[in-house]
């Protein structure tokens, strides 16, 4: 009823090919936006921004970042943590050669960094596919984490071994280090999501986006089309590899302060892969709902007991999250392997023909 | 032998000399490791010409075409292509050689929407960098407009406006051969290879996919090199046909030679020995 994109005629190319070409998705990424910078901001205590909010959105790009290279090029991999990882620590070392240039710049400019690592070992993807491809990137997990443990010279020579982050400000804002407050970071970090996503929209509908589609959907005929394998799929490992490494100097800057190896293992690389998988590979929007599963779930579970006045024990609700969270993946695997973002495109299809089934 | 129908037709008709070859094939002998797929091949395919390639299962006729867009590699023999050896190559250099090709199970991009496939056989004529793609305003979306136009002639000519925006996995078979075909027109091809473009397909379907056929070959110029079982429709739309039999070339010529052929016969039929 009110989801009916009856009577938009379309008189140009440029009108069917926007980003939204139907006007209540318009409307609605406009309220999504709207929300996320004024009405959060207005409303959301510190714990909200700093807890759920923050990590959503450095999650959500990290799983853009992975949904480019597995969902649209479709070469998996389980690389994600350490590319992360690198992003940090070039951001880290950058700031710290250069403490006087913006920090937002730094971060940007540190996923060039995750870039050229992540196309380096991008270079087996030219022979090897599937799974093996996802072991090849296993090496690159634990090759990189073993450099983040074993050279001082990438923290700093810390006797921690962990980086911490400076103070730093931005238009006289602190917004990393200690000091910043959670509303200066989430809005760096809203806004280089924000524009990130919008940025690598165009680039998926256009010439290289389509290029990345035809290697995962069918490589060989993708290449009788004239399409170079190597370099398409190299240029998906760094863009995938750029994303990511920003989202991960984005963690450490503007949401944990301080991390040391381990924050970036493999579990990272499980913890954004399932976020991709179970928001659906090859959409955007299914990165954030993915992310938003993931990481806000939890959290809300862990506040039900307590909100509806059930007297439990912190380590109890712990376990509880867990089997709750498992038992909804499974749930939602079953129901739609594609994913939310099917769930979310079949909830459109049944709004447009509501109230006829079809 | 000198038959040639769809020649007449063409404005610059003049006798068939060596340059009116398209791409030529010497003695091209192909082996994967003891079995040998072609053995001492030789034919050419003349400029604007439908050159059929027939012969019974397994007689190396997907083979040839793999040889012809360089993704097989021939151990013996040559490839000219408009005049010049041709060296090993990849295929995507064949690709932006001007060689197009469609496939025996149909190989199109699933993920994609019809108007994306065809969009896709388009890609090697769009050059807007990685920069210019992420701003989308300008250059980029002047290109894909520009494209697009030339995509919704070639959706127009096939008569599948219809099915635009949808994804080329839920479509019927015969729609997705025409789809393919599509995608192969938009590459604006020399050189067109179809691999039994009517396979599994209804009398009505094959009629539409002739009659397409033969429009690209008589508007577009399009030379069209085609393997089909089908021999009705071999006969009728081809101007030439060389016959292969266990990787061996047995006949070549008219489609009405080659029907003459005992050696045609015997393959189709089999002889008693």
């Amino acid at each position: 009823m009110f989801y009916r994109e009856a009577g938009q005629y379309k008189t140009s190319y440029e009108a069917d090919q926007a980003l939204f070409p139907i006007r209540q998705d318009l409307v609605g990424i406009g309220v999504i936006l709207l929300v996320a910078f004024v009405v959060i901001p207005l409303t959301a205590n510190d714990f909200f921004l700093a807890s759920i909010m923050i990590p959503f959105l450095v999650f959500s790009l990290a799983a853009i970042g992975l949904n480019v290279l597995t969902g649209f090029c479709g070469q998996l991999s389980l690389g994600t943590g350490a590319f992360m990882g690198v992003g940090a620590y070039a951001a880290y070392k950058l700031t710290t050669i250069f403490p006087d240039v913006n920090v937002v710049f730094l971060v940007l400019l540190s996923g060039f960094f995750a870039a050229f690592i992540g196309a380096i070992f991008g270079l087996p993807s030219l022979r090897i596919k599937g799974l093996y491809l996802a072991v090849t990137t296993l090496a690159a997990q634990f090759f990189l984490e073993w450099c983040f443990i074993r050279i001082p010279w990438l923290y700093n020579y810390n006797a921690s071994g962990a980086i911490e982050i400076p103070k730093r400000e931005m238009f006289g804002v602190v917004v990393s280090g200690a000091e910043a407050t959670p509303l200066a970071r989430y809005f760096v970090v809203l806004s280089i999501t924000v524009a990130i996503a919008f940025l690598i929209a165009n680039v998926l509908r256009g010439r290289i986006g389509r290029s990345w589609m035809m290697i995962r959907d069918m490589d060989i005929a993708a290449e009788l089309m004239g399409i170079r394998p190597l370099q398409t799929k190299l240029m998906a490992f760094a863009v995938s590899s750029y994303i990511c490494g920003v989202a991960g100097a984005m963690m450490v800057f503007f949401w944990l302060n301080a991390a040391e190896p381990s924050s970036y293992s493999i579990t990272l690389s499980f913890q954004i892969l399932f976020m991709v998988i179970l928001g659906g590979l090859g959409s955007l929007g299914g990165a954030f709902l993915g992310a938003a599963f993931i990481w806000i779930l939890p959290v809300a579970l862990k506040f039900i007991p307590g909100a509806i006045g059930i007297e439990i024990g912190a380590e109890t609700v712990e376990h509880l999250t867990f089997m709750v969270v498992g038992a909804l993946i499974i749930f939602f695997l079953i129901v739609e392997p594609h994913g939310f973002a099917r769930l979310w495109q079949i909830a459109k299809q049944k709004l447009r023909v509501w109230p006829f089934p079809y | 032998m000198n038959a040639f129908v769809a020649k007449d037709e063409l404005p610059q008709s003049v006798p068939a000399t060596n340059s009116d070859v398209l791409l030529r094939v010497d003695n091209v002998s192909l082996a994967f490791g003891g079995v040998k797929a072609i053995t001492d091949i030789s034919f050419d395919i003349l400029k604007g010409e439908i050159r059929a390639i027939i012969g019974p299962n397994g007689a190396g006729k997907t083979s040839m075409l793999n040889v012809i867009n360089g993704f097989y590699h021939p151990q013996e023999g040559t490839i000219t292509w408009r005049g010049s050896v041709r060296s090993k190559m990849r295929p995507y250099e064949a690709a932006s050689q001007g060689i197009a090709r469609t496939f025996q199970n149909v190989a199109l991009f699933k993920g994609m929407t019809t108007l994306d496939n065809i969009m896709s056989g388009r890609s090697l004529k769009m050059h807007r960098n990685f920069f210019w793609q992420l701003l989308w305003r300008g250059p980029a979306e002047r290109e894909e407009i520009e494209h697009r136009r030339k995509v919704e002639d070639i959706i127009d000519f096939l008569e599948i406006q219809a099915i635009r925006k949808t994804p080329v996995g839920r479509l019927p078979y015969g729609l997705q051969k025409r789809v393919e075909l599509g995608r192969a027109l938009a590459m604006e091809p020399e050189l067109l290879l179809l691999d039994e473009p009517m396979a599994g397909m209804n009398l009505e379907e094959k009629e539409d996919m002739s009659r397409f056929i033969l429009d690209v070959n008589q508007e577009f110029g399009t030379t069209i090199a085609l393997i089909e079982h089908d021999m009705g429709v071999v006969m009728d739309l081809s101007d030439r046909v060389v016959v292969l039999d266990y990787g061996r070339k047995i006949a070549d010529g008219s489609p009405e030679d080659v029907q003459k052929s005992q050696a045609v016969i015997d393959a189709y039929l089999g002889v008693s020995h």
